[in-house]
């Protein structure tokens, strides 16, 4: 496998007047699929509208798919990048077919076969316009858009917010064939931390503008778990291997270290989800 | 090519990478799959069963080490020559695990060495 990375932030730090991106350092080695996870306003949007060029950044460099964001070049790559963010935003008149003929004017690797064949795919009528769509066909809409011009990184930010879980579990499916090619890789933020439980390779953790971790997911799920013992036992357990606890009364559920628990003790997996909050948690206190 | 079981549990027993690896070496020390078979590539794996490419990565890597396959670079990954050496040292490996499995559970509710000694030979007897 090419070690080539598909997305690389180094240092990179945005101010705003009530808000501070930090110092954030991430790499997405290409053909793999890293979510991002954090509070609202924990600075996943700034870290997606940087890597897109939508805001500059203050301090850093950020290179996509090999080319600097800042550098002119990068308006060439941007035919390689597919985005979706939370809104999909085309002409409210327009309906799927004339999406199709703005779209053909706009990127030069445009395909109309593949587009047609996700309208279909999706079951989106081609005729309808754009402002009668309920959300999840505006979003699978602007997520066969960001398709149809052959990219080799998908952006995405909340694609999958507000829509129901059948939608949800069909457009992951198209992602997961998305990257089955080696040269495709996929950023993803999302609330719904167990969609990105399902297809991600890396999970990035953003917390108050600072990056906590960014691991590999099946390394977190075999980190960390979820152990529910008696009060006693859990006095003797060394208090730096718990992220957070809960004291129910009967006895105690924790989010837990596996690597510093005694192994006579079952620790149950977790999920990112409970991971996620317990660290939020633990870094509050 | 012949479908292959590999099923993946995601009660967090056991890490994903490790239950590959050993669904994989079973069908291989079985004889399901052969000498020279062609595996599924990392990532077609990877994508059928919804896990990470970085844990079926690592499977693979395991077995290669092991030497129970080989991959050539642009065709796949391959099953190696059984070595019959090699087995006899994963079912020694594995007698040992259960004698010490059996062991552990004889100290749970004490009962001696010696009981369970005569355990042994009694039903060795009896094979």
């Amino acid at each position: 496998m090419k070690t080539e990375n598909a997305l690389e932030l180094c240092n990179v730090t945005k101010k705003y007047k009530d808000f501070t991106l930090k110092n954030l350092s991430l790499r997405l080695p290409q053909g793999c699929v890293m979510g991002l996870i954090g509070e609202n306003g924990a600075g996943k949007s700034t870290t997606i509208k940087a890597v897109t060029g939508a805001v500059r950044a203050d301090e850093g460099s950020i290179s996509v798919l090999g080319c600097d964001v800042g550098s002119g070049e990068f308006q060439k790559v941007k035919e390689d990048v597919g985005v979706v963010m939370d809104e999909a935003c085309f002409p409210d008149v327009l309906c799927p077919r004339q999406v199709n003929k703005v779209m053909k004017q706009i990127y030069k690797n445009w395909e109309e076969n593949v587009f047609f064949s996700y309208l279909k795919k999706f079951k989106l009528p081609e005729e309808k316009a754009f402002k009668e769509f309920s959300r999840g066909m505006k979003m699978k809409l602007s997520i066969a858009a960001a398709l149809s011009h052959r990219p080799k990184l998908l952006i995405l930010d909340e694609a999958t917010s507000g829509l129901d879980p059948i939608v949800r579990d069909e457009i992951l499916d198209v992602f997961n064939e998305f990257t089955r090619d080696e040269c495709h890789s996929i950023l993803i933020s999302s609330h719904i931390v167990s969609d990105l439980e399902k297809i991600c390779d890396y999970i990035a953790f953003i917390h108050e503008g600072k990056l906590l971790f960014c691991e590999e997911k099946d390394v977190l799920l075999e980190e960390y778990g979820l152990l529910s013992i008696g009060t006693k036992d859990f006095e003797a357990i060394d208090p730096d291997a718990v992220l957070s606890y809960r004291n129910t009364g009967y006895g105690v559920e924790a989010i837990v270290r596996r690597s510093m628990i005694p192994e006579s003790f079952h620790v149950e997996r977790a999920g990112i989800e409970a991971v996620m909050v317990a660290m939020a948690k633990e870094v509050r206190s | 090519m012949r479908t292959l079981d590999i099923i993946i549990s995601n009660t967090g027993e056991r890490p994903i990478y490790e239950q590959i690896y050993e669904q994989i070496r079973k069908l291989i020390i079985s004889g399901r799959l052969k000498e020279g078979d062609l595996l599924p590539s990392i990532r077609g794996l990877a994508k059928d069963l919804r896990i990470s490419v970085i844990t079926t990565k690592r499977a693979y890597e395991e077995l290669e080490r092991e030497g129970f396959i080989y991959s050539v670079t642009g065709k796949g990954s391959f099953v190696a020559k059984k070595n019959v050496a090699l087995i006899r040292e994963e079912n020694l490996k594995q007698i040992e695990a259960h004698i010490c499995a059996a062991y552990e559970l004889a100290a749970a509710c004490e009962i001696s060495g010696q009981e369970l000694m005569d355990m042994f030979i009694m039903l060795g007897e009896n094979e």
